[in-house]
């Protein structure tokens, strides 16, 4: 299937030796023009990229006390070193965290710290684990900080809670502004600030896709379930990962997000302007483009007047949804109090199964055994609900109220401890298949084992990347690319409408034309 | 010589202080923009408090992460504190009220045994660093020294207590030492061992805000232990960030 090999799953789970290199060769694309004008970032690798390089570093300490703190606070303990699921799979010593960090973190110790200046004058800058910044280290962090997926695992195991995340973002940074930025997420980002979604979807193709779903929609249950798009006035702005207009599985969990709005009886809208939920710029760690992106959520709020904000699924953008969103684009004092802003769609489903306002027939998903997979950054950088950890309990209080059959995976691989897809973090791209793959191996790993001990046919998730991700690399381990699910698929499939059921379908269909 | 070793402890306990203080400085006043605590998280003032004291003191996540770090790590701090408090009765002078609270068996007992289990803990943290492939990857020299350097401190002051006890050597360094306080330089004791443990402690102390030992002040400032989780509740916009909102 490739020139590389797919790591082989064992029965439990072992800490493999390291081998150095194994990795070393893994670069996605670099971006060129014209990707980066947009961002406001050089085209090529700029001739004083050294210095601008240490200059940023240093602007980046003093904006973001994670980045200074974790730089000087490490012990080297190696409580992290088995902990990164790229670590796992490609045996790569510079992926485990704390090696991943020490590639900044050595050119941080040799310009910024005297032990790494007094060493380094002796001509001995490695005995304080010091180094010269060239562009073997450049490209050395080119490599390994585009095989970190900012899933949040070392931190949580870390004794001081440093996050590689926050290293990784600041490297990539670094990166893009002496001109080494990465394709993938640059191209994106610009789509966004020129067309509004992550895939370039224009409003005439959107609302295409739409009409599309509806007629679709309508010949299976017989009830005109609206996709709204462009409404003014509506209740709710759905904003979701622009994958959940066309892509399998997504798109099945869009459909059950309108059915739910459906039943609930709660008027709500697309916005073609703010299309996607997905947010790259955190993926770049680029505060001003996140907010870029982020704003244009808060302009189609008001502009289309609504009064509530829900997000489909999707676990970065969870995380800057929730996390962030009111930082970066806020206050929404111009909303519905009496709603958190944003709201995750599942704490929408949620309140409402809770209120019994929803009919289910569980066994429209008797055919399958469920098991759920935790989104990295859904489960370590943000919360569902009102008390600590929702975000780990609301989706499998939803799943489990729409299916019979429903089984965890081993505790440490879930939850906080979480094994991340190994797509997230802007390494979705298929220049990066080899890191995607291997990464995935410790969740593969998980996946076999409650798929022969407890007979799971498939894996739900909340999360646009971890379920491309799937799609893409579940076949590699001998699952097939349809064992990933939506967990609004689910809820789709047991929902039971009945709301303009027959009669009242009629007007529904001119309310939607005057619309 | 106690001229020298007076003017070093000084010099020493300067770059302490002064170093210590402006590495918290600058970690107090750099913003931290966003919301990143590791959740689940605590979502009140308190819950971070009571998150920050399982951390400090029982090391929580080291638990969760690895067994034999913790044992080996968590020992060696206990010990530390140990022997922490055995050393309080060499600063306070003997006529102060808290003076028995210190000077007094169970603290000095616990203190004595501590070294050897700082001795034992350390081991374990050296033991690791050299076998285990992955730590032994991630280690500069420097940790190594650290280790060693910190080991030394422990094995000077076990060997004191233990093996070569020198009482009229004790009395003199609690002289040698209020008199630093009290700016009235004494003698300092008559005891190899002894002034080998004050030297490594004194490299210990330059060395200290200038390394990674920062990880004790450091972790009261690692936003995603210490901050609380509540994004949606309250906005939470860092002074540089609220810049870019004026240009908008």
């Amino acid at each position: 299937m490739a020139d590389f090999e797919t790591p082989e799953l064992k029965e439990y789970s072992v800490i493999p030796k390291y081998k150095d290199g194994t990795m070393g060769h893994s670069r996605p694309f670099v971006s060129r023009a014209p990707f980066n004008e947009a961002l406001g970032y050089p085209d090529e690798l700029i001739d004083d990229w050294k210095e601008k390089a240490i200059e940023k570093m240093g602007e980046l300490q003093s904006k973001y006390r994670s980045v200074q703190v974790y730089l000087d606070i490490c012990v080297k303990c190696g409580a992290c070193t088995d902990k990164c699921h790229y670590y796992l799979g490609t045996q790569d010593p510079k992926n485990m965290p704390v090696a991943r960090q020490d590639l900044y973190r050595q050119v941080y110790r040799r310009y910024f710290t005297f032990a790494g200046k007094f060493f380094g004058k002796l001509g001995i800058p490695g005995f304080v684990g010091a180094k010269e910044l060239d562009k073997e280290v450049l490209d050395d962090w080119y490599s390994y900080f585009h095989q970190c997926s900012e899933c949040r695992r070392c931190s949580v195991y870390c004794p001081y809670g440093i996050d590689t995340a926050e290293i990784t973002m600041a490297a990539r940074e670094v990166l893009a502004v002496v001109g080494m930025g990465q394709k993938y997420s640059n191209e994106i980002i610009g789509k966004v600030f020129k067309i509004g979604n992550n895939l370039g979807l224009p409003e005439p193709a959107l609302a295409d896709t739409l009409e599309g779903l509806e007629e679709e929609v309508e010949e299976d249950t017989g009830v005109a379930v609206k996709f709204p798009l462009d409404v003014k006035g509506a209740e709710i702005l759905l904003v979701t990962p622009s994958a959940d207009f066309f892509a399998e599985p997504h798109v099945d969990g869009l459909i059950g997000y309108a059915k739910v709005f459906h039943e609930a009886e709660v008027s709500w809208t697309i916005s073609s302007y703010a299309s996607e939920a997905a947010n790259f710029g955190m993926f770049i760690g680029s505060y001003e483009n996140m907010r870029r992106v982020a704003m244009r959520i808060r302009e189609a709020a008001l502009e289309l007047g609504v009064k509530r904000i829900v997000f489909g699924e999707c676990g970065h953008a969870w995380r800057v949804a929730y996390s962030f969103l009111n930082t970066l684009a806020g206050p929404f004092d111009f909303l519905d109090p009496r709603y958190p802003v944003p709201q995750h769609i599942c704490e929408f489903t949620n309140d409402l199964i809770k209120e019994n306002k929803l009919k289910f027939d569980k066994s429209e998903n008797d055919h399958m055994t469920l098991t759920f997979h935790d989104s990295c950054n859904v489960a370590r950088a943000s919360r569902m609900g009102s008390e600590p950890g929702g975000q780990l309990k609301i989706p499998r209080e939803v799943i489990k109220a729409v299916c019979n059959n429903f089984y965890d995976m081993e505790p440490d691989t879930i939850g906080e401890g979480t094994y991340c897809c190994g797509g997230g973090g802007g390494i979705l791209t298929d220049d990066l298949i080899e890191i995607r793959v291997k990464g995935a191996m410790p969740r593969m790993q998980a996946l076999k084992h409650v798929v022969e001990e407890n007979g799971v046919t498939h894996m739900a998730a909340i999360c646009a990347i971890c379920k491309s991700q799937f799609t893409k690399v579940l076949p590699y381990y001998g699952f097939t690319m349809d064992q990933i699910v939506s967990v609004h698929q689910l809820v789709s499939s047991a929902l039971i409408l009945t709301k303009g059921v027959k009669e009242e379908a009629a007007t529904e269909e001119n309310a939607a034309e005057t619309g | 010589m106690h001229v020298l070793f007076g003017i070093l402890f000084y010099a020493a306990f300067l770059l302490l202080v002064v170093g210590l203080f402006v590495k918290i400085k600058q970690y107090a006043q750099t913003p931290a923009p966003l919301k990143i605590p590791t959740t689940p998280a605590p979502v009140t003032k308190l819950g971070v408090v009571w998150r920050m004291i399982t951390e400090v003191v029982l090391f929580n996540s080291l638990w969760k992460s690895n067994k034999w770090i913790w044992i080996f790590g968590w020992l060696f701090h206990l010990a530390l504190l140990l022997a922490f408090f055995r050393h309080l009765r060499y600063v306070v002078p003997s006529d102060w009220f808290i003076y028995p609270l210190i000077n007094n068996w169970l603290v000095l007992t616990a203190g004595k045994y501590g070294g050897w289990i700082m001795l034992f803990g350390l081991t374990g943290l050296f033991g690791r660093r050299l076998l285990v492939d992955r730590v032994r990857y991630i280690s500069s020299p420097s940790d190594f020294a650290m280790l060693l350097l910190i080991m030394s401190i422990a094995v000077t002051g076990v060997l004191v207590s233990f093996v070569f006890k020198d009482a009229s050597a004790v009395i003199q360094l609690k002289a040698f030492v209020i008199g630093l306080i009290t700016v009235n330089w004494q003698p300092v004791p008559d005891n190899g061992l002894i002034i080998t443990h004050l030297s490594l402690v004194l490299t210990l102390m330059v060395i200290f805000p200038v390394s990674k030992l920062l990880h004790a002040p450091g972790v009261f400032f690692s936003p995603s232990r210490n901050q609380v989780d509540n994004p949606r509740e309250q906005r939470h916009v860092a002074p540089w960030a609220r810049k870019l909102e004026s240009g908008n």
